[in-house]
């Protein structure tokens, strides 16, 4: 199966100090990746290049190439907002705009030009029904975003993420700030939407990797050590690095 | 140190491995002894390691489940413990196979001089394969596990020797059929302790390669 995005050689600088060096990698198409390893090791940053997030860095450097599609992403001329729409992320914390349930949903659609009242009053349903809290919010859905509870912020957050209809969703330890139910519901969600979706997703919690990811690569000082089948990667690591890591025996 | 409670328990673990295979080897020694010397103490010691056995099963399998719940355990510990809790059903097994022998020997009498040497060199064998496939799990020595299944051929030679043994005894009229039977029960028992021998040494080959299969 051809990857949906594949990095060739990936190289990248803060300044002077190479937070990537050199990762060579396919992310294979709805498939549920996780990027594990240590703070520090690259992971996020790797995360954030695939949809161009450290651009917004200033002393940020990139060497190598992101393949989206077979495209480089960090081809001259490549347009990022609509990069974006393909390539959504979903951070750590949840972060609702300031206004109704409705408009957060509706805010990407919108900026992308849809103004119909018909067609976005469906993108809503449907991207909230996609991210399993439309039960939850159907009868507040002009009430503040802010007045839901953590867990349903974030999912909130992956319904406005679906609303623009991505190809990948990124996860940047999503449910980390979430208690173990809402955490749970969240990684249900995501095994439901690998159906439609490629889902890559970095985690300290290397039990939710082992959980819910098809694959798992794990990161140190900005290398891949290990990448492979979650289930092999957990029972029988190749690398006594990753042996080290995911045992607990690390540093 | 971020996990030596854990190493602990998997060095507790091991001890209590160690422990329950003494206790079939003393089980197996203790039924042979019965057969060979018609001592109903050593019978009773045999059925007395037998009830410690199934005892011991049951602490380390509670040891094994909270090691599990608790640490989460991935790679080397996950396989590490995931082949004690299965060793540990065949380790019992052995224990059970030992105490049948020496309820066996109530009803077999003065052994035959000449069916004696080759079920005397089951019983060796079938403690020496124990004790291996043992210390192999915790030496984590993979030549030890494959050593223990190689001898099992030796223990399968062994046990259609005693066949053959009592069948010669039962045409020359030397053997009772009824005290045959018994005889090749016996026999039976110590080649399936070797069997399960076996098994205890393919969990280590799993534990530490991943993998039961041989090569």
């Amino acid at each position: 199966m051809a990857p949906i995005i594949r990095a060739e050689r990936l190289e990248l600088y803060y300044g002077t100090h190479p937070a990537l060096r050199g990762i060579t990698m396919d992310l294979p198409a709805n498939q549920i990746t996780a990027l594990i390893g240590p703070s520090g090791c690259g992971k996020s940053t790797f995360l954030r290049t695939l949809d161009r997030m450290n651009d917004l860095v200033p002393t940020v450097s990139i060497r190598g190439r992101v393949l989206y599609r077979g495209e480089d992403i960090y081809a001259p001329g490549r347009d990022v907002t609509a990069l974006r729409k393909q390539i959504g992320m979903v951070f750590q914390k949840a972060n609702p705009f300031p206004m109704s349930i409705y408009d957060n949903v509706a805010y990407g659609p919108r900026t992308h030009g849809i103004r119909d009242r018909g067609r976005l009053d469906a993108i809503v349903e449907e991207s909230l029904r996609g991210a399993a809290i439309w039960d939850e919010v159907r009868d507040r859905l002009k009430k503040s975003a802010l007045g839901l509870s953590g867990g349903q912020q974030q999912r909130l957050c992956i319904a406005r993420a679906l609303a623009v209809e991505p190809d990948v969703l990124l996860m940047d330890e999503a449910t980390s700030a979430l208690d173990p139910i809402s955490a749970a519901r969240i990684e249900e969600l995501i095994l439901e939407l690998k159906q439609r979706y490629t889902i890559i997703m970095v985690t300290h919690n290397l039990q939710q990797a082992a959980r819910v990811s098809d694959r798992t690569a794990f990161f140190l000082l900005g290398e891949v050590i290990e990448y492979g089948p979650t289930g092999q990667l957990f029972s029988m690591p190749r690398d006594k690095r990753t042996e080290e890591y995911i045992t607990g025996r690390f540093g | 140190m971020m996990r030596s409670r854990f190493d602990q328990q998997l060095r507790e673990l091991h001890t209590e491995m160690v422990r329950l295979g003494g206790l079939c080897e003393t089980a197996i020694a203790a039924a042979a002894q019965a057969l060979l010397t018609g001592s109903r103490e050593q019978a009773q010691a045999a059925g007395a390691a037998e009830r410690e056995i199934d005892r011991l099963e049951r602490e380390i399998e509670q040891l094994c489940l909270e090691l599990l719940l608790r640490q989460q355990p991935v790679a080397r510990d996950l396989r590490d413990i995931s082949s004690a809790l299965k060793m540990l059903s065949d380790l019992e097994r052995i224990g059970d196979q030992a105490a049948d022998i020496a309820e066996l020997t109530r009803f077999t009498g003065t052994l035959p001089a000449m069916g004696e040497g080759h079920i005397r060199q089951m019983a060796q064998t079938a403690i020496h394969m124990v004790a291996g496939s043992v210390a192999a799990f915790v030496q984590a020595d993979l030549d030890l596990a494959t050593a223990v299944v190689e001898e099992d051929d030796a223990m399968d030679e062994l046990f259609c020797q005693v066949r053959e043994d009592l069948l010669q005894l039962i045409r020359a009229g030397q053997s009772a059929a009824g005290q045959a039977l018994d005889l090749l029960m016996v026999a039976k028992y110590f080649e399936r302790i070797g069997d399960h021998a076996v098994n205890v040494a393919e969990w280590v080959r799993f534990s530490i390669t991943g993998s039961r299969d041989l090569g």
